[in-house]
């Protein structure tokens, strides 16, 4: 049994930043990560970091930029807190020696980037994510911070409460990934999850393989909601054969888009008038998807992206890393021909409900980052506002895990925030397969008011248990099931919904889940059982899928990211509102809480979103 | 079309390293993609010239296989893979459909498919390369898999990279300065210098370099190359103030630093970032030269 102050579940750039925060606040803080930290999919972020940082902008533009990119779908008190800290988070990279793209005089480089009415991106060539991770886990080591890498949290040690919000949560359990031994992590002051977004749950999407969703998957069936699940992000230029990105920076350096028509189609077909290749995401996403659907794409539904008229100087400088993704993943050679693109899954921006301090409603169990869902992005997530949501939120979460600051937060979690139940008609049986198995349990420890060890312990029982019955069994090999899982949300949960389509996909995560029960894991090494870790990963993604779909199903509107064809408006009177899905004796329970348009000085008014 | 750095171009790269700054990286990014379409295109010739003998869509694997812990398997051994081939598939993407087809006990690291996490490292037809960077098409069939040559075998494919983490940690990783600006200001730095380390900052910790690194294998003090170019990275970086530089120069410079460097190209070579690793050593070199000379 290991012990510290604080536990962070994953290395990445909200992990690490949370690990920092914790550390100076003076508390004994560990990171258990599945990967080494540098191997964290944050090192994969190619454009930038928003922040006002220059005179003639302001965070109060930038809170009403990523306002209006949500769709009306932030929380204004989150979104006016990752605006006012960004700056200061931002020189903090600056100050631990982060190497950004630097203008003439010395000082860091901004560029535009979709949906931002000020040129407030800062980064760091075409890599930013790379530097950004590297040099936060510089100050890990600086520090000294304890990282247990190659450990892979399987669960976390949460009291059994019958009410979520009185259970608590005392530490984590961890798969020693190269000896195959279960330790229980015991956290005396709190947990921070930053396990990173899901993007495995689609089979084209620009995450990587390690990405999915445990951390969010963990505390949804430890008793936290997940949130707004159903608005995903699907990125306009990833490359067909891989799905590997292709910055927005391309764009923002004046890309261009054109069908097989030779039409720069975002302007040609009104997709975008004003801003064309710059609007939204979820605009760029649909228009692209649009054309090939119509017949106008290039092979592989995809459309080009040109930018050789940047010039070659301009290119190097600035996105040199793109030519070498398009020459090494796509055999083109992007100073010569255009790139072809397409859209990819890429951003979840639901996750685990917290709010603006990272608490969630459980209590000593904190989330920060991509698994996390404080809702700054609402409907839509504007390019460059991840790594400023990572490192502000980052922050807050690890110094109130060490402090357990009683701060009152104006953006409240968990089941008492519910204002209205949720209802949708589902064409199969949802959550748990078998009655009384021990998937309806919270993932932590069943007892009530013990010790802190003795919560780990009991954790560490149970999961020692369900290892031990994965590993002894015959059955199937998780590869297939998460294969159909992954197939399914591609054809049915992409850029363009439907009920069809989304019944037809909760049928197939059902026939998933059922299969699931028959899984087995056929390497019975205790060394380095990368077989048994992605057989736990597919459980997860079936759970944060299945959430997902039930929240699109019943979403009657298109906001943002989410589209149904059946509702080609967005019904502010209905629909203003966060989705919950609760994990609840082993079923999922949907149900609305309400978005606090209400800021600092005024409200944000709704407002039809045109670029 | 070939995507893999060939020998040939390995060695334009360094050609082009001594040539002015400017637009050596547009030129040689042509000089690259030529090469490749020659090469692919050479590559074509010669696979029409096979396939009647060999079976055109698959590839096959021999893969190094090795757990301490099975019995049966605790003796290192190959174990062969037929794949189908699709254009475009890497050597990553060959072993993940071999592991979730045939064989799920088959291990490696893996993880960003796109060349900046770094742990897919392996040794692959006898050099050090990323797996998803490295096209099937470029390589010669069968396709030999093994893991990084000098790193402790933990399973298959899989090292044990502490060694390469703890060479890391020895020359303080981590950027330190005297006079930090408060507040909201910027430590200001030239485009020129970001410029001079840009390079160095791009590395992705993969260990290619200290695997096929003779030296580092014969002395396992030896920093290697990935810690000293990270040393370089900070030592060059004019933000940090010159005592730190002196400290820093003091610590690439102690019994196996930089001098054990024989200038032999080959972490140069396999970097999959194309970092001149043997330049910033010998530029190391140079600055502890000159910083000695100051105080005789
Ligand atoms: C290709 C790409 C480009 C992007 N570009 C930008 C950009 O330009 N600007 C921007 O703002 N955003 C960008 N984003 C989004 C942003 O980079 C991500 O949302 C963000 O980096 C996620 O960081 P994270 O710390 O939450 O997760 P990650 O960096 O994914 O880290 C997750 C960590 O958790 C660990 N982990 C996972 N599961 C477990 C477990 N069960 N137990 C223990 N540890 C675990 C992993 O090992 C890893 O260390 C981009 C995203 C992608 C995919
Ligand atoms: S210097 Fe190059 S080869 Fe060496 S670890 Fe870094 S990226 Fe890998
Ligand atoms: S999988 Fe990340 S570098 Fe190859």
């Amino acid at each position: 049994m290991h012990e510290h102050d604080v536990i962070v579940g994953g290395g990445g750039g909200a992990g690490m930043r949370a690990a920092i925060a914790a550390h100076e606040e003076g508390a004994d803080t560990a990171i258990v990560s599945k990967l080494h930290p540098v191997r964290s999919h944050t090192g994969a972020a190619e454009g930038g970091i928003n922040a006002a940082l220059r005179d003639g902008d302001s965070w109060e533009d930038h809170a009403y930029d990523t306002m209006k990119g949500s769709d009306y779908l932030g929380d204004a008190p989150a979104v006016e807190t990752l605006c006012q800290d960004s700056p200061e988070e931002t020189i903090q990279l600056e100050h631990w020696g982060m190497a950004f793209s630097r203008d003439e005089d010395g000082r860091v480089s901004q560029r535009p980037f979709g949906g931002l009415s000020f040129p407030r991106t800062t980064y760091a060539g075409a890599e930013t994510g790379h530097h950004l991770l590297h040099t936060m886990y510089e100050q890990v080591v600086k520090r000294g911070i304890r990282v247990y890498d190659e450990h892979y949290v399987t669960r976390l040690a949460v009291t059994d409460h019958e009410n979520p919000e009185d259970r608590r949560c005392y530490g984590v359990v961890g798969y020693d990934i190269k000896t195959g031994r279960i330790n229980g992590f015991v956290a005396n002051k709190g947990v921070v999850v930053a396990t990173g977004g899901p993007g495995q749950m689609y089979d084209h999407t620009t995450n990587a393989v390690a990405n999915t969703g445990d951390g969010a998957a963990m505390a949804y069936r430890a008793g936290v909601p997940l949130q707004d699940m159903e608005f995903v992000q699907f990125h306009p230029t990833t490359l067909p054969s891989t799905g590997v990105l292709i910055s927005e920076g391309v764009r923002g350096e004046g890309g261009i888009l054109y069908n097989s028509e030779g039409e720069r189609f975002m302007f040609e077909r009104g997709y975008a008038n004003n801003v064309g290749e710059l609007a939204s995401r979820d605009v760029v996403a649909r228009a692209e998807q649009t054309e090939a659907n119509e017949g106008r794409g290039f092979e592989d539904d995809s459309v080009m992206l040109d930018m050789r008229h940047l010039g070659e100087e301009r290119i190097i400088d600035r996105l040199e890393n793109i030519l070498h993704l398009a020459e090494d993943f796509e055999g083109v050679d992007a100073l010569e021909e255009p790139m072809p693109v397409k859209p990819g899954q890429h951003y979840e921006m639901g996750g685990i409900e917290t709010d603006e301090n990272g608490a969630t409603c459980i209590e000593g169990l904190y989330a920060a980052g991509e698994c996390a869902c404080v809702s700054v992005h609402g409907a839509n997530r504007l390019g460059g506002n991840a790594l400023p949501e990572l490192i502000v939120f980052g922050a807050r979460a690890g110094r109130h895990a060490a402090t357990r600051q009683p701060e009152t937060a104006q953006i409240r979690t968990g089941p008492s925030a519910k204002t209205e139940d949720g209802s949708v008609e589902s064409p199969v049986a949802l959550g748990e397969v078998e009655a009384g198995s021990d998937d309806v349990a919270a993932d932590g420890g069943a007892l009530l008011d013990a010790t802190p060890d003795a919560v780990v312990s009991r954790a560490v029982e149970r999961e020692g248990a369900r290892v031990e019955r994965l590993m002894e069994r015959d059955g199937v090999n998780h590869a297939e099931i998460r294969a159909d899982l992954q197939k399914a949300m591609t054809r049915n949960v992409n850029v363009f919904r439907n009920e069809a389509g989304l019944k037809q996909a909760l049928r197939d995560i059902r026939r998933a889940r059922e299969r699931y029960v028959d899984v087995a894991v056929s390497d019975p090494s205790r060394t380095f059982n990368t077989d048994l870790i992605h057989t736990i990963e597919t459980r997860n993604l079936i759970d944060l899928a299945e959430a997902l779909t039930l929240g699109a199903l019943a979403r009657e509107e298109f906001r943002g990211a989410h589209w149904r064809e059946e509702f080609q408006f967005r019904d502010d009177e209905k629909w203003l509102k966060h989705t919950q899905v609760a994990w609840n004796d082993g079923r999922p329970e949907l149900y609305y809480t309400p978005v606090i348009l209400e800021g600092e000085d005024g409200k944000y008014e709704p407002k039809e979103r045109s670029y | 079309m070939s995507t893999q750095i060939t020998e040939t171009e390995t060695e334009s790269e360094t050609e082009t390293e001594e040539q002015p700054a400017g637009d050596a990286p547009a030129v040689q990014q042509r000089r690259r993609m030529e090469a490749k379409r020659a090469r692919a295109e050479e590559e074509e010739a010669e696979r029409t010239a096979e396939e009647s003998a060999l079976d055109g869509e698959t590839y096959t694997l021999k893969v190094f296989r090795y757990d301490p812990e099975v019995a049966g398997k605790e003796r290192p051994r190959f174990d062969e893979f037929v794949v189908p081939y699709r254009k475009g598939m890497t050597v990553l993407d060959a072993l993940i459909y071999a592991r979730d087809h045939y064989d799920s006990s088959l291990t490696f690291r893996h993880s960003c498919r796109q060349a900046i996490c770094g742990s897919d490292a392996m040794f692959v037809n006898g050099r050090q390369r990323l797996c998803c960077k490295t096209q099937l098409s470029d390589l010669s069939n069968p396709v030999r898999v093994e893991p990084l040559p000098h790193q402790e075998v933990v399973k298959d494919l899989v090292v044990d990279m502490q060694h390469f983490y703890d060479q890391m940690d020895a020359v303080e990783p981590f950027f330190q300065t005297n006079d930090l600006p408060s507040g909201l200001e910027e430590q200001h730095q030239t485009r020129e210098n970001r410029e001079k380390i840009k390079m160095s900052t791009r590395c992705i910790w993969c260990g290619a370099c200290q695997s096929s690194c003779n030296i580092a294998a014969g002395d396992n003090q030896y920093l290697g190359p990935a810690a000293i170019n990270k040393a370089y990275r900070f030592t060059m970086d004019e933000r940090e103030g010159e005592d730190v530089k002196q400290h820093r120069l003091a610590v690439v410079e102690q019994e196996h630093g930089v001098w054990r460097c024989q200038t032999q190209f080959s972490c140069t070579e396999v970097c999959p970032k194309d970092i001149p690793l043997t330049k910033h050593i010998q530029e190391l070199k140079r600055e502890a030269v000159k910083n000695n000379l100051k105080f005789w």
